[in-house]
């Protein structure tokens, strides 16, 4: 991307060079532990921003955001920019928020996302966030927006397309027995924007209460289908019925996610 | 990594290169190519870039290349530009009446300093195994397209 001005702040973060030098470990993790498979990069426009929009599975750690990042800066190169969203109190953590910065991660919210958009990033984004990364394992196979439609309107505002990109497996790398809403709302944490408290299944610890310790996951398969773009404005024309874009995206998601659950035969395994 | 495979083709040396000298060709052969855009061909020669990605483990991984060396029919190499840094050469020598020896190399390096050094190592099967069926899906290739021209010579 030729840079007429400067970039703001938060996308320059971005280091290309420490992505590429990261780019081994991540393939080790998904190659070795998690046989990780990502189908259909071509159906990403070459260039251009364009808005990934994704199902968000497998706790705070997304295994499958990071085979997925591995699979885009391999296929398209480190060099085209990508921006991921992630959530305020993840960014904040000491450590993992510089990490995040430097692969192109940045706190999630419709302003930052417009602003990568506008620079001609891919920005990858997870309507579900913690809600559906947090759900219990048996509902792997489930798209969970709950009912979000802001990522639609930012494809409006912005006119860039959209591309579904939907896993499965990231859910089984840890087995979330409950969200933890009450808990949340016990703790006063819904305040924080943090609506669930998940109780869950993990390695090493057993059972926690919450996902902020660090864990190894299980080394579930990962299977990934980038899906071809949709432009709301053609297919909806031009001022699309929200409602109508939304069911449209997640019900398609939702068929594609059926099919690759149905190409699971054991759970983890795959 | 280096990987270096050769296989002996029942053809002509200017036969194989033929082939490999047709940009579009070598995603009929070379197996794991996931893509193959030819930036400024169709025509291949000394500067042809080629943007290429290979199946390996769980990402394609590969480059942007251009040809360094073009000389027909004997050695076609490339360098890459940007992604992994690779450099390989196909060359063709003779190997007794109608019959071209096919050698192919490969000398690729993941980043990543040891982490990139334990990647090629892993790596390496796959890109060994997508190396040696790649000769041989060139060699049933090139001798098809031989068998048909004595065919219509003969007829």
């Amino acid at each position: 991307m030729a840079r007429d001005e400067a970039l703001p702040d938060l996308l320059d973060e971005r280091d290309p060079d420490y992505i590429r030098d990261t780019l081994p470990a991540a393939w080790l993790l998904a190659t070795l532990w998690h046989r990780a498979e990502v189908r259909g990069l071509e159906n990403i426009p070459e260039e251009g921003p364009v808005l990934l929009v994704g199902n968000h599975s497998g706790g705070n750690t997304a295994p499958d955001t990071f085979a997925f990042a591995l699979a885009f800066s391999s296929y398209f190169g480190v060099e085209r920019r990508f921006h991921q969203l992630a959530h305020k109190l993840v960014m904040a953590s000491p450590g993992i928020g510089s990490f995040l910065r430097k692969h192109g991660t940045i706190e999630a919210s419709h302003e930052n996302a417009e602003v990568a958009l506008n620079a001609g990033a891919a920005v990858l984004v997870y309507p579900g966030g913690d809600w559906e990364v947090h759900r219990p394992s048996w509902q792997s196979g489930r798209v969970d927006f709950a009912g979000r439609t802001g990522f639609l309107k930012l494809a409006i505002r912005t006119g860039v397309p959209i591309v579904p990109v939907v896993s499965i497996g990231g859910q089984e790398t840890l087995f979330v027995l409950t969200r933890g809403e009450a808990l949340s709302r016990a703790f006063g944490l819904d305040r924080l924007r943090l609506k669930v408290l998940p109780v869950s299944l993990v390695i090493p610890w057993g059972i926690t209460v919450g996902d902020f310790i660090p864990r190894l996951p299980f080394p579930a398969k990962l299977t990934t289908q980038v899906l071809p773009a949709i432009d709301l404005r053609e297919k909806f024309g031009d001022n699309p019925d929200l409602d109508e874009a939304y069911d449209y995206v997640t019900t398609t998601m939702q068929t594609t996610l059926d099919a690759l659950a149905g190409e699971r035969r054991f759970p983890v395994l795959g | 990594m280096r990987l270096e495979h050769c296989i002996e083709v029942n053809a002509p040396r200017q036969a194989v290169w033929d082939l490999l000298a047709e940009a579009d060709s070598h995603p009929l052969f070379m197996a794991g190519l996931t893509r193959w855009d030819v930036q400024n061909g169709p025509a291949m020669g000394c500067g042809t870039r080629i943007n290429m990605r290979m199946k390996v483990g769980s990402a394609q991984v590969g480059s942007l290349i251009e040809i360094t060396e073009f000389d027909a029919p004997a050695d076609m190499a490339w360098n890459s530009v940007t992604g992994i840094d690779q450099r390989g050469r196909w060359r063709l020598r003779e190997a007794g009446p109608g019959r071209t020896k096919v050698t192919l190399r490969l000398a690729y390096q993941a980043p990543g300093g040891l982490l990139g050094w334990v990647v090629d190592q892993v790596g390496a099967r796959d890109v060994r195994r997508n190396l040696r069926l790649s000769l041989d899906r060139l060699k049933e290739q090139v001798e098809a397209g031989a068998g048909h021209a004595r065919a219509r010579r003969a007829g």
